[in-house]
């Protein structure tokens, strides 16, 4: 798959939990219409913003990195996040060939 | 996810032992986390002993597949859409760590066509090998994940070592210059299903081709032919249908029977 499978973040998340770092995973779990990812792909944001791996082929991550420091920030549960055009909720961020992604982003503790 | 299960899943990957990580991204334990593998018992628990079972065991067939997947159960682990009806789902993503199943498809035929589409419904990558160039197209078979104008040996050459208990190799030729080749190479591979289509008669000439060859009665036992279960197939539709269900069948060692002519266990 490249660029961003839980198999690729393991060196460094291997790293960030060696050094205490906090850290949230995101991954995708599921896809509707064209997405540029398949389920599990996946991305890691430690606590000082540092960011290995992608969902999206760039036109989400952004999105994803503050949504996953505002989690460690909050100490937040585990949660589905969706970006695309049919979301209605806060993230007014979309994908360029107008599918829809859901992540599921969780703290790795 | 959490300090057992990540360490465990993180030795798993990189030693390469297939297996899959289960995670409820919905309902009363969302990010409870599950790691189960066909040679250790399962890891950790999704929040309930019938769903983290019921889970667990769907994520291993998931994970015999090549498959990554989003389930729903009910709280208690009901898969049945009455006993979900009354109860608000849990959602479960299943992530399989292993490389999807293989299938490689000899000939370029209408049956080709439809065992292709049946086996990508399955989660197989799927190579059709024909050496003959008008036949064997992208157009023709847009399914396929490759596609090689190539003989047998050549195939086998560049996929045989690669081949295991859980990959599948169809021979529906029906051309002995072909099909000759194209067994041998498969036996000499160590994959799980070698199927070979033609009738009964043409299958007996062809034991005695095989045997002329030098293949042994042992390896000739490896080789299912007429291919496919017997559930009276027609169309290339039905056919591939009897070759994945023979396929699966001889994976999970059952008879295939109807299952209400049984009364064992379903799984």
């Amino acid at each position: 798959m490249g660029g961003g499978s839980m198999r690729e973040l393991l060196d460094d998340l291997d790293r960030w939990r060696n050094a205490g770092k906090r850290c949230v995973i995101g991954r995708v779990v599921g896809i509707e219409g064209s997405g540029p990812r398949d389920p599990g792909a996946a991305m890691a944001v430690n606590e000082d913003g540092e960011v290995v791996g992608s969902v999206s082929g760039g036109c989400v991550e952004g999105a994803v990195v503050a949504e996953a420091l505002d989690m460690l920030r909050e100490q937040s549960a585990a949660k589905v996040v969706t970006f695309g055009y049919s979301d209605d909720e806060a993230f007014a961020v979309g994908l360029t060939c107008g599918g829809t992604i859901h992540l599921f982003l969780q703290e790795l503790s | 996810m959490n300090n057992v299960v990540y360490p465990e899943l993180a030795r798993r990957i990189r030693a390469n032992e297939p297996t899959a990580l289960v995670v409820v991204v919905d309902g009363p334990h969302t990010g409870a986390t599950l790691l189960v593998s066909p040679d250790h018992p399962a890891l950790g628990t999704l929040g309930d002993d019938e769903l983290t079972r019921v889970a667990a065991r769907d994520a291993l067939g998931e994970l015999e597949a090549g498959r990554t997947s989003t389930r729903n159960y009910g709280p208690r682990g009901q898969i049945t859409p009455e006993d979900l009806a009354d109860s608000p789902a849990v959602r479960v993503f299943i992530e399989s760590f292993a490389p999807p199943p293989h299938m490689m498809i000899f000939g370029a035929v209408d049956f080709t066509s439809a065992l292709a589409r049946a086996a990508k419904l399955l989660g197989y990558r799927v190579t059709v090998c024909d050496a003959r160039t008008v036949f064997a197209t992208r157009r023709r078979f847009p399914m396929a994940d490759d596609i090689m104008v190539a003989w047998p040996d050549e195939a086998f050459t560049k996929h045989g070592a690669s081949l295991g208990a859980s990959d599948a190799v169809c021979i529906l030729t029906h051309d002995p210059k072909f099909d000759v080749p194209a067994i041998q190479g498969a036996l000499r591979s160590s994959v799980g299903y070698i199927g070979v289509m033609g009738s009964r008669k043409t299958h007996a000439k062809r034991l005695e081709r095989l045997v002329e060859v030098g293949v042994s009665p042992v390896d000739l036992a490896r080789v299912m032919s007429p291919i496919g279960l017997d559930i009276g197939a027609r169309t290339p539709e039905e056919t591939a249908i009897s070759i994945c269900a023979e396929i699966i069948a001889r994976r999970t060692g059952r008879a295939a029977q109807s299952l209400s002519a049984t009364t064992g266990a379903i799984h």
